[in-house]
């Protein structure tokens, strides 16, 4: 049986009541009721508020802030920490995003439990630094280089920055894995009420320690989930952690063909073959709908008003709501796609970063149509609307 | 019939001698250097379930990969980064980072100089050999001015890193530099540096016979011992703006040039925090294991 245990917030972080809080803030209380006690980071608009939230409250909560010289550095040091035994997140957004890339790699290869915060904006490059996009989907998800998989979280309220980074947290200590909470500028600046339970309330998961003994232990030999347990520096295992092609014991092999394939395949498939314990979505009015509206963040909050004008003239449409998008729900997608006239897909991306990985998974069973926008801005749910009635047709 | 005594090697304790043989060449230095990190941790007689090492990339990246400790081999240039949030997470661990001139001083150069600015209590071991080995001997940082590597096939243009000086000007609290020929005087600012409380930085001159030397026609790793030997001049306490190795041929200054005493960047942060915060704050890594 895999070292799962489950138990409660530690109450040092949680600042149990109902709040008034920006998204940015909401995910770093969210964070330290998880349990996160080290973060790095390096100033970029619009995300810098979750580190200095941080940088305030973890002298108190017991733990440590440093902001680094840069990204690059901020998104490896937390990766020591993690390893030194702490919960640890970074915080960024595009270009620091895009610096980031290797160590999401590095964390992947060396299933190190983590949590990236991105509050996106617009881009490429330098782009609309205090304007919303989720155009870094993609990024997120294959933006190392290398065969990898992550998990991807995205919030479409300050609540849900609370709530939902923490399920980030729990889900990189299950699965090991670099989880990307995926918000943008106009959630993470979004001010709403916040309600932050009791800490006894509050599920955490602690870190899969391991049972075994120095000696019999193999750093990287999977329990039966396909996850290996941990351990922490300074505990008497003397573990070997590289970036490199290892076996079980944390070997390099990097000229191994045969380690590297069973590696990588399982890096992915402790993903795959666990994405159904992973997926999280929301439905509205999804039963007999002609149309469905999938989408996510801040953009799924946006098709509500041009859902509600379809409804008003009588059109049967319904929402999914990713809030886990990768792993995507695909066979929840494709039993809808089986239903449907046609799946609509706003998001703030030109490129139909989601939208096309649902066209993939509907494979033809229904038309899937992307209403792309380049961000800087929301929808206007006159499009969303629009783009249901021509869906119809 | 005569009876063979066999008495271990006193480091094998610390390597891991079932991913012996390593990788690197015969005459290479970082060997050398890594036998005198290991009789300095005996030395020293920190509990070596305590002390964590740390590598980037490159062929001296590789010493945490031999080294029977908690160790971790991270990406290039990021050793020290990686370092200083596992200290921060267990200011208990004695944190060491074992790299290469390529690794630390070009693509981990802003690192360096910030960890030392911090005065992250870490230490940095830094081997030395004039270019990047593992890529197949392209300049470096380090690399003698108009001296051949493979991206510098006419002689390099450009004027290399005086480490000490760089390192000691962003507030280092040790700087030493020897070379490989120098293993006594080494393994003890070794254990000078592992006792110190603060950044540490070592510089460790090596020969690199395979590239560096084949290339320029330098000799072998004999020839190199001899140049360390005749060309080294030893001055403790110098000004480390007088220590730059520009050309092949100039002196060698070799010594502990810097050995002082501020506090590190966890002092400062929990002495504000007291400050500030009174009794609501609990010192992070004091009592709190």
């Amino acid at each position: 049986m895999a070292n799962i245990k489950w138990t409660t917030a530690d109450p040092k972080g949680v600042l149990t009541g109902a709040h008034y809080l920006d998204g940015n803030h909401a995910a770093c209380e969210g964070a330290l009721a998880a349990g996160c006690r080290f973060a790095a980071g390096y100033p970029i608009t619009p995300s810098t508020e979750v580190v200095e939230r941080f940088a305030s409250r973890i002298p108190e909560v017991g733990g440590v802030f440093i902001q680094m010289e840069d990204e690059i550095a901020s998104s490896i040091a937390l990766q020591g920490a993690v390893w030194a035994g702490l919960k640890a997140m970074t915080v960024t957004s595009g270009p620091g995003f895009s610096l980031m890339m290797e160590h999401i790699g590095l964390a992947a290869m060396t299933e190190t439990p983590c949590v990236f915060v991105n509050v996106q904006r617009g881009g490429p490059s330098t782009g609309t630094p205090t304007l919303p996009a989720q155009a870094d989907m993609m990024q997120a998800r294959w933006g190392s280089h290398g065969d990898y998989e992550i998990i991807a979280v995205s919030p479409s309220s300050p609540q849900e920055c609370f709530d939902f980074i923490i399920d980030a947290f729990n889900l990189a200590e299950i699965y090991r894995v670099p989880v990307m909470f995926m918000m943008d500028e106009c959630v993470g600046h979004m001010t709403e009420k916040v309600i932050i339970p009791e800490p006894e309330k509050i599920k955490v998961v602690e870190r899969r320690w391991t049972d075994k003994k120095p000696g019999e232990y193999l750093p990287f030999e999977p329990d039966d989930d396909l996850v290996p347990n941990m351990v922490k520096a300074g505990d008497g295992y003397r573990i070997h952690v590289t970036g490199l092609t290892h076996d079980e014991r944390g070997y390099p092999a990097a000229t191994d063909v045969t380690v590297h394939n069973k590696l990588v395949r399982r890096l992915c498939d402790k993903i795959y073959k666990n994405a159904h314990k992973i997926w999280k979505w929301e439905e509205m009015d999804t039963d007999g709908a002609e149309i469905v509206v999938m989408s996510y963040g801040i953009s799924a909050r946006v098709a509500l008003r041009g859902i509600e004008m379809a409804r008003e003239r009588g059109v049967k449409v319904g929402l999914l709501r990713l809030i886990v998008v990768w792993p995507l729900p695909e066979p929840r997608i494709r039993e809808i796609a089986d239903k449907v006239k046609a799946i609509v897909v706003p998001e703030l991306n030109v490129r139909a970063q989601v939208a096309r990985e649902i066209e993939r998974v509907v494979a033809g069973r229904c038309p899937v149509i992307p209403v792309g926008h380049a961000g800087a801005g929301v929808h206007d749910p006159n499009d969303i609307y629009n783009a249901i009635m021509e869906a119809l047709k | 019939m005569s009876v063979t005594t066999y008495r271990e090697n006193p480091v094998e304790q610390f390597l891991r001698t079932d991913r012996m043989p390593h990788i690197w060449c015969p005459g290479c230095g970082i060997g050398t250097s890594v036998n005198c990190f290991a009789r300095a941790v005996l030395e020293c007689g920190i509990p070596l379930d305590k002390l964590a090492i740390v590598s980037g990339i490159g062929c001296t990246g590789r010493v945490a990969g031999y080294l029977r400790l908690d160790s971790f081999h991270t990406t290039h240039g990021r050793a020290i980064p990686f370092a200083t949030g596992l200290k921060l997470a267990n200011p208990e661990l004695s944190v060491v980072v074992y790299s290469g001139d390529g690794d630390l001083a070009a693509i981990g150069g802003n690192h360096l100089i910030h960890a030392a600015r911090r005065n992250m209590d870490i230490k940095v071991i830094c081997v030395n050999n004039f270019n990047y080995g593992m890529t197949g001997g392209q300049v470096a940082p380090t690399t003698h001015f108009g001296r051949l590597a493979t991206t510098t096939p006419y002689g390099s243009p450009e004027i290399p890193f005086n480490l000490p000086h760089l390192v000691a000007s962003c507030g280092a609290v040790f700087v030493a530099r020897w070379t490989t020929y120098h293993v006594v005087q080494l393994q003890r600012s070794m254990v000078k540096a592992l006792k110190k409380k603060g950044f540490a930085f070592i510089e460790v001159l090596a020969p690199c016979p395979t590239l560096y030397m084949r290339r320029n026609r330098l000799g072998s790793s004999v020839d190199m011992m001899k140049l360390f030997k005749e060309k080294s001049v030893v001055k403790h306490g110098i000004d480390t703006k007088e220590v730059a190795i520009t050309n092949y041929e100039d002196p060698i200054i070799v010594g502990e040039f810097v050995d002082t005493e501020r506090p590190t960047w966890l002092d400062n942060y929990n002495e504000i925090m007291k400050k500030r915060l009174g009794d609501k704050y609990v010192p992070w890594g004091v009592n709190n294991g």
